[in-house]
């Protein structure tokens, strides 16, 4: 568009040098602090993770194509899971969109430099790469087969399987959460340049704020949480051991006192992708931005006070559950603000039907729905029948994936301009996310159907009537990988044929567009003064007459 | 380049923080004497940053042992008798000696904080010394405490005297004392090489005007792991006499 | 191949309500979905580019409308909140009955064991009357399971260490799936079983004629049979008494159960299956003021199945269970 030219970073266009062909040594890549060449160290790593949990699923819906355990040993599926599990949770979703797009876009989009604490965000990715090798040496060793949740006593005294390698792995990624919060939380608080208030940030910044004080809040009580579970196991000292006195309900008490924030911590840095996402292709001011805001930190505020409800069939006092029940029944109304308020922001505005929109419009439909069927959860008489069932399963996944991932690749392809300096092929993109959508929708939708029946998660075998939405469910993931696989691909391909991008190709708001593509080394080649509200898209004058008719 | 925009600072304060040497390192030059890492426009905004940091971390600090306090509390109410009996096997005296020895390293860091503050780098050394001999004080204290419930079995594992417990929940107590003490004692460890570093640092700078962001965000930490042991030593060592 | 199943069976007292429950939850669903779904097709075709409409917006942002779609989805909340609380408190609260069928379950990797009161065992299975009260009392014998019967809407974690109760009636004849909902190990996916519900008159039939449990060891043998031989046999009446007479030195055990015990330490507590439970694994745990710590424990002389039995018989000594 033509109003491109009015930014003052496109004056700087010409200017060669940026943070990619800087410096090209491997010593420069690996020994960086510039939060963007960090950004990339971390998507390529979770790429990798991306990939060695995608083929889990892979082989758990292959082997659930039948009701009889037939292609793979029982113990070789409880570790597929479990790997599935461990690889997506703590090492793709949790540093997905805030370690790279975070990472990436936060001291961008505050007008800074960089991020708060250079040499702290480096340490942060390699402690996730240490956590991630621990990870892989015990995939190497012969697995895991505790399921991601870790429960007590089968972790700490049951397991044959390398329990120890997997929990420290994760203990250590833990600190890179923790630091990777830390950094952002001071960094939004301290390196906003002149005139970034509060109430003119981006959206994208209250959401990973909010995430980073759930990181810096919830991780610390996992990690003390697994480190005992990992001393338990090694030294008989025991603190979850019912033998010994112990309570195997705290464990999971602990456990979900991080995990279910923990879902926050992947879904709302994807909200806030969408908020960016719907104000650009909608060309509009996010409708009800205090709100919005808002929302996040009431997100971040009830996820710590929630976690009751993964114990409602445990034993806990009916007065617990019922407590628990009320909180997660008020988590919908902030999730149902946010996306009342997205679909309002493309009223009276120009929806462009481009792939990162197209994702974005995905992740309301894919959100809702897992959203409302988190209110069957909440409820806890239906509850009852559908803990451990596939229900719950369909209801995460619709979260994690359906909304954590689509946000997370409409955020990558809108913003994969700036991070690499080449656009994507659009027609690719388009195709991409709608396989995506319906390959997802495929996938998951029987296994609401199936959780109802009954058919219970972890389940290497099952009674043959389940068949027929395995196999649709089945079907779907293969359409599902499909759909990943042909992004990677485009994406990858397109960091070498791509077209050059120009500082900002979807005439987007926001101080990041107003540097070239790809940033220089320093993000800005003059100091940003931030002036403008967030979001100060103006719709666009198709026909000057008509305008100036209805103006007089 | 990161040298060319950042605004001068006067110099009247050297900071020699390792994120300079390593973002130097990074960008292949740059000035050795920056008084501000390249992200930041200048010392105040740094400092603050620093301080903000400290305390967030601190918070992470207390929600890692929160989990522990948590489950100790727990326990404690479902094992009450065994809890009390249990904590017997503990030196009192010992505990108590250690509990004077981290309040009077804590006060000496104070004091190492407010010298630096002044400028006094020789009392400022000295008041540091005196923090780490009591750090390593507390920590050979609780070795012998250590030793000794070794020679006594009272360590839980496979060797765990349960002879010495009627009521259940002892082992218990002993795995929670262990774990929050051993924690505790891992701080105190890390804190000791941060005193060390500091009392090097202090002397190689002693001609020249410190920054003293690094002293005071160490007294912080010192401060908290004084802090937690404030309220490790009644909740083991002292229950049900209160 | 079977039909393809679209609902659950309804086969115990709960599941019509549970059903009602998630109907009315699905059309709660229906609605939101529609007040979100349609106005994004509306507007993505509205306002799509290039399309003539009216974009002259004035306001981002509009209290009464946020206020609205904050505070009607929070009204709507409430009486499901409130439905589905009642049905969870009826759930799990013990049911009035005083012929209720009380089965043990002992869950162990990767079986179920379960034990009639007239001392029938049987493995992964159960058969259980129509239109009677049942009691499940559980344990696990190893790691956390979870007792789940879809066809009943019936869940509850089976846990090591201690006892979790569960109460439903059978409404529906039939057979239906007995799941381990709680991953559990390796054959965690063949922890599984049939519940097969039966007339009252077929049930006691079954109860005859059926070739249950390991051997015939117990055959003869109901639990509260079983609970007294295991009471002599290892030496339990040489301290308890089970009558009111007798010396006065012994403890007595009779009418205890279901009442009020004041312990050593001040603590009041109901002697139910738990009490009796750790009172036979670790005495001094739950000691009753003025008793002296004589009683040396039984963990690893008895397993959870036998002291299943013990209750039994201690229960017996109280005429029966008073929940």
């Amino acid at each position: 568009m033509s109003q491109v030219a009015d930014y003052p970073g496109s004056v700087h266009a010409a200017e060669k040098t940026n943070y990619l062909n800087a410096e090209h040594s491997i010593k420069s890549w690996l020994l960086t602090v510039d939060h963007k060449r960090i950004a990339i160290l971390y998507l390529i790593s979770i790429t990798v993770f991306f990939i060695i949990g995608g083929s889990m699923a892979a082989l758990i819906r292959a082997e659930l194509l039948t009701p009889a355990g037939d292609l793979i040993s029982s113990d070789a599926y409880n570790k597929a899971f479990t790997i599935h599990g461990v690889t997506l949770i703590f090492f793709f979703l949790v540093p997905s969109i805030p370690a790279v797009l975070g990472n990436f876009l936060i001291p961008m989009m505050i007008g800074a430099r960089d991020v708060a604490f250079t040499r702290l965000n480096l340490v942060s990715w390699y402690l996730f790469t240490i956590g991630g090798i621990f990870t892989i040496c015990c995939l190497v060793v012969g697995g895991v087969d505790t399921g991601w949740t870790f429960y007590t006593p089968y972790s700490s005294s049951f397991s044959n399987t390398s329990v120890v390698l997997a929990v420290t792995g994760v203990f250590i990624a833990g600190f890179s959460s923790i630091a990777t919060g830390l950094n952002f939380i001071v960094t939004v608080h301290k390196m906003r340049a002149p005139g970034m208030t509060w109430f003119k940030l981006p959206l994208f910044i209250w959401s990973n704020y909010a995430t980073a004080c759930i990181m810096v809040l919830g991780t610390p009580v996992l990690a003390i949480t697994l480190f005992l579970v990992g001393v338990e196991r090694v030294g008989r000292i025991g603190i979850f051991d019912p033998a010994l006195g112990g309570d195997p309900i705290l464990f999971q008490h602990l456990f979900w006192f991080y995990s279910h924030p923990a879902v926050y911590i992947m879904i709302l840095p994807s909200m806030g992708v969408i908020s960016e996402l719907m104000a650009c292709f909608s060309r509009n001011r996010v409708f009800g931005y205090d709100f919005v805001a808002y929302s996040s930190l009431a997100l971040a505020g009830l996820s710590f006070v929630v976690w009751g409800h993964h114990l409602f069939t445990s034993g806990q006092s009916v007065y617990a559950g019922m407590a628990f029940s009320a909180l997660s029944f008020l988590v919908a109304i902030p999730s149902a603000v946010k996306v009342f308020n997205w679909t309002a922001t493309m009223y009276k505005g120009t929806v462009v039907l481009d792939s990162p929109m197209l994702y974005s419009l995905g992740f309301l439909g894919l959100f809702t729905i897992g959203g409302l069927t988190g209110l069957f959860l909440a409820s806890l008489a239906v509850d009852v029948h559908l803990q451990d069932t596939y229900f719950v399963i369909a209801h995460f996944h619709y979260i994690m994936v359906g909304g954590a991932i689509m946000g997370f690749l409409g955020g990558l392809h809108f913003w994969w301009p700036k991070m690499t300096g080449r656009m994507y092929p659009e027609t690719f993109g388009k195709l991409s996310a709608l396989t995506i959508f319906i390959g997802f929708n495929l996938t998951f939708m029987p296994q609401f159907i199936m959780g109802y029946l009954g058919m219970p998660r972890r389940y290497h075998a099952y009674v043959p009537e389940f068949q027929v939405y395995h196999v649709l469910s089945s079907a779907g993931a293969s359409v599902l990988i499909a759909g990943y696989a042909f992004t990677i691909a485009y994406l990858l391909w397109s960091l070498r044929y791509g077209e050059k991008a120009s500082a900002n190709p979807w005439a987007a708001k926001g101080l990041e567009w107003e540097t070239p593509s790809p940033p220089p080394t320093e993000n800005f080649n003059y100091k940003p003064v931030v002036h403008e509200e967030a979001y100060a898209y103006e719709p666009p004058v198709e026909d000057p007459e008509e305008e100036a008719h209805e103006l007089a | 380049m990161p040298t060319n925009r950042r605004s001068k600072t006067p110099r009247r304060k050297r900071m020699s923080s390792p994120s300079d040497t390593i973002a130097v390192d990074a960008h292949g030059h740059g000035e050795h004497d920056e008084l501000v890492s390249h992200q930041f426009e200048d010392l105040n905004q740094q400092t603050e940053a620093y301080s903000v940091g400290m305390w967030i971390f601190l918070v992470t600090e207390l929600m890692f042992f929160g989990g522990l306090f948590a489950a100790y509390v727990i326990y404690r109410g479902k094992y009450h008798e065994g809890f009390i009996e249990a904590h017997h096997h503990l030196n009192v005296p010992l505990g108590g000696l250690n509990t004077a020895v981290l309040l009077t390293s804590s006060f000496s860091m104070a004091l190492a904080v407010r010298s630096s503050m002044l400028g006094k780098w020789k009392s400022q050394i000295a008041y540091l010394y005196v923090t780490l001999i009591c750090a390593l004080g507390f920590l050979v204290i609780k070795a012998i405490e250590y030793t000794d419930k070794y020679h006594h079995h009272l360590i839980p594992g496979p060797n765990f005297n349960t002879e010495a417990f009627k009521d259940k929940g002892g082992e218990l107590f002993m795995s929670l004392y262990f774990a929050m003490t051993g924690l505790h004692g891992i701080h105190v460890l890390v804190g000791v090489i941060v005193i060390s570093v500091l009392i090097v640092r202090t002397w190689i700078n002693r001609n020249r005007t410190m920054d003293y962001m690094p002293i005071e965000m160490s007294g912080l930490y010192w401060h908290f792991v004084d802090l937690i042991w404030i309220f490790l030593y009644p909740l083991l060592y002292l229950i049900g006499r209160a | 191949m079977n039909p393809i199943p679209v609902w659950p069976d309804q086969a115990s007292n709960f599941a019509q309500e549970v059903d009602l429950l998630y109907i009315l939850l699905i059309g709660i669903s229906a609605f939101f979905s529609l007040i979100v779904f349609v106005p994004i097709i509306i507007m993505v075709s509205k306002y799509r580019m290039g399309t003539k409409a009216n974009r002259k917006l004035v306001h981002h942002h509009n209290l009464k409308l946020e206020l609205a779609w904050t505070l009607i989805p929070m009204m709507m909340g409430v009486p499901v909140f409130l439905w589905a609380a009642k049905l969870f408190v009826d759930m799990y609260q013990p049911m009035e009955a005083k012929n209720a069928l009380e089965i043990s379950v002992i869950g162990k990797q990767w079986m179920w064991q379960l034990q009639h009161p007239t001392g029938q065992r049987e493995n992964n299975e159960l058969h259980v009357p129509l239109g009677r009260v049942v009691k499940l009392t559980m344990i696990s014998q190893d790691v956390i399971h979870s007792f789940y019967v879809p066809a009943f809407r019936i869940k509850k974690d089976v846990i090591p260490g201690s006892y979790h109760s569960q109460w439903f009636i059978p409404t529906k004849e039939g057979k239906y799936h007995l799941f381990c909902a709680e991953y559990c190990g390796t054959d965690h996916s063949k922890m599984i079983g049939t519940v097969f519900v039966m007339k009252p008159e077929d049930y006691e039939k079954w109860l005859k004629n059926e070739q249950w449990g390991i051997g015939n060891l117990r055959r003869a043998e109901t639990m509260k049979e079983a609970g007294e031989r295991l009471f002599t046999e290892l030496g339990c009446n040489s301290c308890h008494t089970v009558s009111g007479g007798g010396r006065t030195d012994k403890v007595p055990l009779a009418g205890v159960f279901g009442t009020e015990r004041l312990l050593s330490d001040g603590r009041r507590v109901l002697a139910d299956e738990e009490y009796v439970r750790t009172s036979i694994y670790e005495p001094d745990q739950m000691r009753v003021a003025g008793h002296n710590p004589i009683m040396p424990s039984f963990k690893g002389r008895v397993d959870e199945q036998q002291v299943l039995e013990l209750i039994t018989y201690i229960k017996s000594l109280s005429g029966g269970s008073k929940q």
